[in-house]
């Protein structure tokens, strides 16, 4: 079922289900990744990945301002939230950086987009 | 085999006669001794890089910054339309910090048209002059004119704003450097606003980290699984040679090839760079920003593919081929620890696939920190440990390794040559 909170453009809205992987902020997006197992990171980069070149498309057309539309943020946020799991799921096979153990490398300042 | 031409001399290294060849020690690396002879001989004395201009965009813009290494925090502020102006924090009565919020050692930043202290009201205008004293008839022959905040040298080279703590300082910044900055001037730093910083405590020593980022030796070991395999054991047995070194004073830099942007195969890169177009070598489509300067690529290589400057003592630069800029800093906290920055600085992205494409280079700038971090920490406590192994090899591609650890003991030496040579205290 799309959850209707998370609004994307029409074209992706059956994506709504990974809608919680819509996070603003770097840090939001990989804490939820070392929080995932390796089948959820799998599951949303399996329903995402396949549709990456479209949303590409999609948002080269959408210049990047202070107007841009919510929807194609949505999307732009889930895209990035791809680029945080695409290292789990295409290198690593654990949610966390190999040998990395307590450390952390934490994002203090980012566009606000 | 040498994959790039070395200087006449055979080496690198040997091309520098005063660096030697011999076996290293980290005995600058372990002590708290020797951090407090670094902290008064080189953090308390050379200029260090604390942010960039744009971080200060109008009249009133500041930000503090905490210098651990130099036992104080100042306060840097745009105090007229083409002037920075840096204080040490303190409030002329009574010592209060000044400029602070919530947390008294936390950084923090604003925009203001005085400051005043959270204690008793005093207030300074922008450039550091004493307006104001709460019930000021109560002091005695209190002249306000005597009270202004203690200023810190402060000056800008290429849009970094670099503060100097030593009051007696004559070198200006421009000068400090050197043929290196120069060679550098006129790079667009100032296009480059769309900023990521992060921030990480490490438990290792400062110069760990700067050795573990001014060489790339280690490269294709420890990031080896970051690459598709067939890459992988490609990169293994080619190693890893830099086009260049050049030390001048006590900076450096190194060219390194960079064929990754875009890769000549795509089946060298994991899926996501081949549609996002980008990945540690930044986004492959990147903007025009016209010539380059000198420093960068010196040579014109045709394999170049990154520029590297070490600033001493704790400021680095990356310049990458797809026009886009990183910058780390090391601030050290104690022997044993120390405060990591990473910036990446790209021109803003004109649409939404760009920001797309900007977003996985730094994330991948964060797997790769995240690695090489904790790497770090299992060789202090190594390094700290009491085996009998005082000394290290170092390789011709670890030359600014050994660079920077000889740089640290000439600053360490001179200054307890001078100190020495001072009449003791009354």
């Amino acid at each position: 079922m799309p959850d209707p909170s998370v609004s994307l453009p029409p074209a992706f809205a059956d994506l709504a289900p990974f809608g919680d992987w819509v996070l603003p902020t770097e840090r939001e997006r990989y804490d939820k990744r070392v929080a995932s197992s390796m089948d959820e990171l799998q599951a949303f980069y399996d329903a995402l990945f396949p549709r990456l070149e479209e949303a590409v498309a999609y948002l080269e057309q959408v210049p990047y301002d202070d107007d841009m539309p919510t929807d194609a943020i949505n999307l732009l946020w889930m895209c990035c939230s791809l680029c945080t799991v695409s290292f789990p799921v295409e290198a690593w096979r654990q949610p966390r950086v190999p040998d990395s153990g307590a450390a952390t490398f934490n994002a203090v300042f980012e566009p606000a987009i | 085999m040498a994959h790039f031409a070395k200087p006449a001399e055979g080496s690198w290294t040997e091309h520098y006669p005063w660096l030697g060849t011999a076996p290293t020690s980290y005995a600058d690396s372990t002590s708290p001794e020797y951090y407090e002879l670094e902290r008064k001989a080189i953090f308390g004395r050379t200029w260090l890089n604390v942010g960039r201009v744009e971080q200060l965009p109008k009249l009133g813009s500041y930000f503090t910054r905490e210098i651990d290494a130099a036992g104080t925090s100042i306060v840097v502020v745009r105090s007229s339309a083409d002037e920075f102006t840096a204080f040490h924090n303190l409030c002329r009565h009574r010592g209060n910090k000044l400029v602070w919020n919530d947390y008294p050692g936390e950084e923090t930043s604003g925009v203001c048209r005085q400051f005043t202290c959270k204690y008793h009201g005093w207030r300074y205008a922008l450039d550091g002059e004493l307006t104001f004293v709460q019930q000021e008839s109560e002091f005695f022959d209190l002249d306000k004119s005597d009270y202004p905040l203690a200023t810190v040298q402060c000056e800008v080279w290429e849009g970094f704003v670099f503060v100097n703590l030593d009051a007696t300082n004559t070198t200006p910044l421009k000068e400090f450097m050197g043929e290196t900055g120069a060679s550098l001037a006129g790079y667009p730093f100032g296009e480059m606003t769309q900023v990521h910083r992060y921030r990480a405590e490490v438990g290792s020593n400062w110069k760990l980290f700067i050795d573990a980022f001014t060489e790339f030796y280690h490269a294709p070991v420890l990031h080896v699984r970051q690459a598709v395999s067939d890459e992988a054991s490609k990169l293994q047995e080619y190693g890893y040679e830099a086009l260049a070194y050049k030390l001048s004073g006590p900076h450096g830099q190194v060219s390194s090839w960079g064929g990754m942007s875009p890769p000549k195969d795509l089946n060298m890169v994991k899926p996501i760079e081949r549609v996002l177009r980008s990945g540690l070598f930044g986004p492959w489509d990147g903007p025009d920003i016209g010539d380059l300067p000198p420093g960068v690529n010196p040579a014109r290589h045709k394999a170049w593919g990154i520029e590297s400057f070490l600033f001493f003592p704790n400021f680095m630069i990356l310049i990458w081929k797809p026009n886009w800029v990183l910058t780390y800093h090391y601030w050290p906290t104690s022997h044993n620890t120390h405060i990591f920055e990473g910036a990446c600085y790209f021109v803003p992205p004109k649409n939404g696939r760009e920001r797309l494409a900007q977003e996985l280079a730094v994330v991948t700038f964060k797997e790769y920190a995240l690695q090489d971090g904790n790497t770090l920490e299992a060789t202090q406590t190594m390094i700290e440990s009491r085996t009998p192994v005082t000394t290290f090899p170092l390789n011709d591609q670890e030359i600014m390794i050994r660079h920077l650890h000889h740089t640290v003991d000439a600053y360490v030496q001179e200054f307890q040559q001078r100190t020495a040579t001072l009449p003791a205290p009354a």
